[in-house]
């Protein structure tokens, strides 16, 4: 997918960097790359459903511990979103700087997403049920 | 004066302008959508699981969105390869089925939305919970308004079972000979400790639940405008400046993959998990 650039000299993957500023333009050379990427496209799509059908079906299915089958589901939602940012938003061959700014968007969500599996060791009191400690579920709520 | 690189590419970047903006946005979304993702997380490993509804969303119709926004984004990278090959009409067809998916999902969506605010769950003073209908099916009742109302005998129709007790008992079982059919009981409103629809004040799941797809949605809307607007008026630019308009196209598309994106996630966790 390395023509998402109108102006790029582009041969291939990792060939796409601009030739300066020069004014002409590979209309022609373009359309050729494009439409190649068409069926790609296509092929992504019939991807997607196959992966929504999969993960509604892996739901019902019942994988021994719960655990798996989140785990399922989320493996086959992550497979889509690689599927979606990689050939839809190109990201399979884009330029350093926005590699750069994902890279660092990464990290925060990584850290932000530490910050939940830390807190198991120390949560604050009365923010989590325990199993017995409350039997009355919270239905006093005044509405 | 001109503005540099909305055509061209920077030299040292590659990129041009709208599409270092656009990824930049598009990090900013990934932390907020991120944000509300975690605190779904916390709220759910915290929780209860008997409080933790399950089955209360129409799966049947969570898929059929899904296909829906998938269709739509693949219509949005079509029309801006239709358009790198020079073909405008192309590029307005299928930018037609994007408009018309982002409206057909946010219809859908709005009808599930309506099913939860007709859709309650009373708790009783003896610790039974039904989940059901009100006769007549209003919105937004609670239980201040069955006193405002000088109601004595709410007419409820319950469900077959109640989501917190789904093999076992049954929660439709108030009035003792209760068979699971969908007939209508009275229940005393001096029995009644609370009630509500499945609005974001039911539970800690219809919280993050509306404030996901809410969000979401209002993401749905924003990215239908923009291409809206591009495939109307804003469409005059392919005449005079072919190249930026495709740019254009390009960016607004990468906004409306992100939205997908988040849906691909929202889907399992919400509907299946």
């Amino acid at each position: 997918m390395s023509n998402s650039h109108s102006h790029s000299h582009s041969h291939g993957p990792g060939q796409s960097h601009s030739h300066g500023p020069a004014g002409h333009t590979h209309d022609a050379h373009d359309a050729h790359d494009v439409s190649k990427h068409v069926k790609v496209y296509l092929l992504v799509f019939g991807a997607l459903l196959v992966g929504t059908v999969i993960t509604v079906l892996m739901s019902q299915v019942h994988l021994g511990s719960a655990w798996v089958n989140i785990a399922v589901a989320l493996f086959i939602a992550t497979v889509k979103a690689f599927l979606v940012a990689g050939f839809f938003m190109h990201l399979i061959s884009e330029k350093k700087a926005i590699y750069a700014v994902l890279a660092a968007t990464a990290f925060f969500f990584a850290g932000m997403m530490y910050l939940i599996v830390w807190h198991r060791g120390e949560v604050p009191r009365g923010t989590m049920f325990i199993e017995g400690a409350n039997k009355q579920l919270p239905v006093d709520v005044k509405r | 004066m001109e503005i540099p690189y909305t055509v061209k590419p920077r030299p040292d970047t590659g990129l041009f302008n709208a599409k270092v903006g656009i990824w930049l946005f598009l990090a900013s979304e990934v932390m907020l959508f991120g944000g509300l993702f975690s605190s779904y997380i916390f709220l759910r490993v915290g929780a209860d699981n008997a409080a933790w509804p399950h089955g209360l969303l129409n799966i049947p119709i969570g898929t059929f969105n899904t296909a829906v926004l998938i269709t739509s984004s693949v219509t949005v990278v079509l029309a801006w390869a239709a358009l790198k090959m020079g073909n405008f009409k192309k590029f307005r067809a299928f930018q037609s089925v994007t408009i018309l998916c982002a409206l057909g999902f946010l219809g859908i969506k709005s009808f599930e939305y309506k099913d939860k605010f007709t859709h309650y769950e009373v708790w009783k003073k003896d610790g039974t919970r039904l989940t059901g209908h009100i006769d007549g099916t209003p919105w937004f009742w609670k239980t201040r308004t069955l006193q405002e109302k000088g109601i004595q005998n709410l007419k409820f129709l319950p469900d077959a079972k109640h989501y917190a007790a789904p093999k076992v008992e049954h929660a439709g079982a108030a009035g003792g000979e209760h068979s699971g059919a969908h007939q209508a009981i009275e229940i005393p409103v001096s029995e009644i400790k609370r009630l509500s629809a499945f609005v974001p004040g039911h539970s800690t799941y219809f919280g993050i639940y509306f404030t996901l797809t809410a969000l979401h949605a209002l993401h749905v809307l924003g990215g239908a405008i923009v291409i809206a607007f591009l495939w109307g008026p804003g469409g005059k630019m392919w005449r005079t400046e072919p190249e930026r308009f495709t740019n254009r196209i390009e960016v607004s598309g990468l906004f409306w993959h992100f939205v997908d994106l988040v849906w691909i996630f929202l889907f399992p966790v919400l509907y299946l998990l």
